[in-house]
């Protein structure tokens, strides 16, 4: 390089010396020119390079940085982040040449206050003007650096002050609303699996009201015997009482099961162990005892049980006395409640007899004492009869002595038969509303009545007798017998208007009673005041058994259980019971069943179902009896050999009595 | 119809050993109280309730008819209705 420069110099020199022409008085700056222009021959020193034209020529590049050539080029520095050590990318290039340290040291440090206070501040009065300010900021500092001292607060070196500011808060409240609340109720209720149907049904009865409104309405022309099926809806109940009717029902007949609780426990399991001792006689153990008290003077005069309901049974009050005609009594009871009845339907006359339909247990016939017949459907709400037969349509002249009920014609009306002491068999048909007679029947006195004309030889009664009772046959449906005042029986036809089929003798005094065997169809028997009851093959006109009673015969049943199974009520207060396979000549059992011995039996009544019997008499009471065991015998079952039961064994056993009568009267005959 | 059935509560009243006799409504609320013991009101209603329910239940189709009671001294007959509840007290042994 300095070479280089010698060089160069060199040449500008020379350049120098030629343009110039140096002077001695440019001496010094020749001078030094001049030193070097004198030494015109190159001094060459030893060591320097010989370089080539072209060498010397070339140019070099030299570049003035400002780095310190003397810092570190290659610093490294461990880092955590990498964990590593990476080389630093700047490096500090400050090369310090001089360092020269000041005395000067600036008004507000704390070096010059100390030094201030050390020389007491001397600087106070120098300068008004500056000094104020400078005091008031010196005060100002001062406060501050007091207040500093004090607080020790860090300062910076400019005027610090705190600034806040706040906004306006504003204050708070409150404020609410209320509203009414709803009203609440507590709701509760069970999900059983009743309560759904109960629901369901309701929704089922809705839809079938729907139904039935809209079907009304095109359809009008009802049956009477279908409106007397419907059940009648039941009005809507104003007074609380009346709703409580059903249980108080229920709960009368649960008092009064209590209060006779013992002879419904007879009535259902009592069987009496002594008769296995008594061979053929049995006893009837006293039940129930029915009476109502406005019925107290009047006595029974008809018992009829109900077929659909075994334990409702009819009674007819009335009297039989004639000079005491006054008014009647319909009565019904049932089993389960014997203090009271049941039904009670008032009459202006006496019943004399009543029917029950077989199969439409509200239908009740009636016939009376003045005559009428009448019809009482159960279900009606009134006291009145849906019927009633007057003197225009025909109605008897005479007391009617016995109703039964026919199976419906061929128009589907019911229709009834009815006897009288007028001699009239009349049918009745229930015809909408009203009663449609038919005579059936005139009675006219068998055996020619000789009319002489001196007409001595009249009949008393006239052409026609009284009939006193009457009964139809179980199968056979036209044949009916009917019994006389006269005392004789005649055998009917509904067909034969005039004619009789066959006329018995059968007593010496008015028949009370006439009834076919409920099993055998040839058999039937009569009862009568003359103290006689007899037992018929009505194909042979003299009776099978004539039963002397030694009262007179109030009635006579047949039992619903055994064809030869029967019983007779009579006058003096006994129940008779016979049983013809047992004992042909004697009943089995003669018991008394009223306490005072004035009273008369009237009527008598098999149960259909239970072995009980009612037995009225004529102080309106109703007794009921059971029969014992050896009343109700069946026939013994031998061992290893099936029994045939039903009705054939009846026959049979009937049958059999009855040809051990056949044959000696054959044989008589 | 009021008559007759007024008439029956009364025969029932003077049946022989009844002690008493009291017509619950469905609310428990009673009327006619002829005994003096109101309690009976409240608790045979509740357990009634209870016998009707479980006879439903096995059954939805059945009803309760009527509950009785028997206890030492007497009886209690409880007969049921739709709205009703009919309570005879009776001395059965009497």
């Amino acid at each position: 390089m300095s070479t280089f420069f010698s060089q160069t110099n060199m040449l500008l020199m020379s350049v120098w010396s030629c343009f110039f022409g140096q002077d001695e008085e440019d001496g010094t700056e020749m001078g030094e020119g001049d030193e070097w222009m004198q030494g015109k021959t190159l001094i060459k020193p030893l060591d320097q390079l010989d370089l080539t034209e072209a060498e010397l020529k070339e140019e070099f590049t030299r570049i003035l940085t400002a780095n310190n050539p003397h810092a570190p080029q290659n610093i490294v520095r461990y880092s955590f982040k990498e964990r590593s050590y990476k080389p630093i990318s700047s490096v500090d290039q400050l090369a310090v040449h001089f360092v020269l340290e000041g005395n000067l040291l600036h008004q507000d440090s704390d070096e010059a206050r100390r030094q201030r206070a050390k020389q007491g501040l001397p600087e106070g009065g120098e300068d008004a003007g500056d000094v104020e300010e400078g005091g008031g900021e010196e005060r100002a500092d001062s406060v501050e650096s007091k207040a500093g001292k004090k607080e020790q607060k860090i300062t910076n070196q400019f005027n610090f002050s705190e600034r806040a500011s706040q906004t306006l808060n504003n204050p708070l409240r409150e404020r609410g609303c209320q509203t009414e609340p709803p009203p609440r109720a507590n709701f509760s209720a069970t999900a059983n699996q009743w309560e759904i149907y109960d629901v369901y049904l309701e929704v089922l009865q809705k839809q079938e009201k729907n139904k039935e409104k809209a079907k009304a309405v095109p359809k009008k022309d009802d049956d009477k015997g279908r409106e007397l099926k419907n059940v009648p809806l039941f009005p809507p109940q104003s007074d609380d009482i009346t709703k409580v009717a059903k249980v108080a029902k229920i709960i009368e007949r649960m008092v009064n099961q209590n209060t006779f609780d013992d002879i419904a426990q007879d009535f259902k399991y009592f069987e009496d162990a002594s008769d296995e001792y008594r061979e053929q006689e049995g006893t009837l153990l006293p039940l129930w005892k029915f009476q109502y008290d406005k019925a107290k003077r009047l006595s029974v005069t008809a018992l009829c049980w109900n077929e659909s309901y075994k334990d409702l049974f009819a009674v007819g009050l009335g009297s039989y006395d004639f000079t005491k005609q006054g008014r009647g009594m319909l009565v019904f009871y049932s089993l389960k409640n014997s203090t009271f009845p049941e039904y009670i339907y008032p009459t202006t006359s006496g019943i004399l007899c009543l029917d029950i339909h077989k199969h439409l247990p509200y239908l009740v016939a009636v016939g009376f004492y003045d005559g009428c017949v009448a019809v009482y459907n159960l279900k009606e709400e009134t006291l009145q009869p849906i019927y009633k037969s007057t003197a225009k349509s025909g109605k008897h002249t005479d007391p009617v002595w016995q109703v039964k009920w026919q199976k419906d014609d061929m128009d589907n009306n019911h229709n009834f038969f009815s006897v009288s002491s007028d001699g009239r068999v009349v049918s009745w048909t229930l015809v909408k509303n009203e009663l449609v007679f038919t005579d059936i029947i005139k009675l006219s006195l068998a055996g020619a009545v000789s009319e002489g004309p001196e007409g001595v030889q009249l009949p008393i009664m006239g052409k026609t007798s009284c009939g006193t009772s009457f009964d139809f046959h179980k199968q056979i449906d036209y044949l009916f017998l009917v019994g006389t005042e006269e005392g004789k029986i005649h055998k009917c036809s509904k067909a034969y208007s005039s004619q009789f089929l066959e006329t018995y003798n059968a007593h010496n005094m008015a028949v009370d009673a006439v009834k076919w065997n409920h099993f055998h169809t040839k058999v039937f028997i009569s009862c009568s005041s003359d103290w006689t009851v007899k037992i018929w093959d009505h194909t042979i006109k003299t009776p099978m058994f004539t039963f002397d009673l030694n009262a007179s015969v109030g009635d006579v049943a047949w039992s619903p259980y055994s064809s030869t199974v029967f019983a007779a009520v009579t006058t003096d207060g006994k129940v008779h019971t016979f049983d013809l396979s047992i004992n042909k000549y004697e009943a089995i059992c003669q018991q008394p069943v009223v306490a005072k011995k004035k009273t008369k039996l009237t009527h008598i009544e098999f149960n259909p179902v239970y072995p009980i019997i009612i037995v009225g008499d004529d102080r309106g009471y109703v007794t009921s009896l059971k029969l014992s065991p050896n009343l109700r015998k069946k026939p013994k079952e031998k061992k290893g050999q099936e029994l045939p039961k039903g009705p054939e064994v009846e026959i049979a056993k009937m049958e059999k009595l009855l040809s051990l009568l056949r044959e000696p009267e054959n044989s008589n005959a | 119809m009021s008559a007759e059935v007024e008439e029956t509560l009364k025969r029932i009243q003077t049946h022989k050993g009844v002690i008493g006799t009291i017509v619950v409504n469905a609310e428990g609320n009673t009327t006619l109280i002829t005994s003096t013991k109101v309690d009976y009101a409240g608790l045979l209603h509740q357990l009634t309730m209870k016998a009707r329910s479980t006879v439903r239940d096995l059954d939805p189709q059945n009803d309760l008819t009527f509950l009785r009671i028997r206890s030492k001294k007497h009886e209690i007959m409880v007969a049921p209705d739709k709205e009703y509840l009919l309570i005879v007290i009776q001395n059965p042994s009497e």
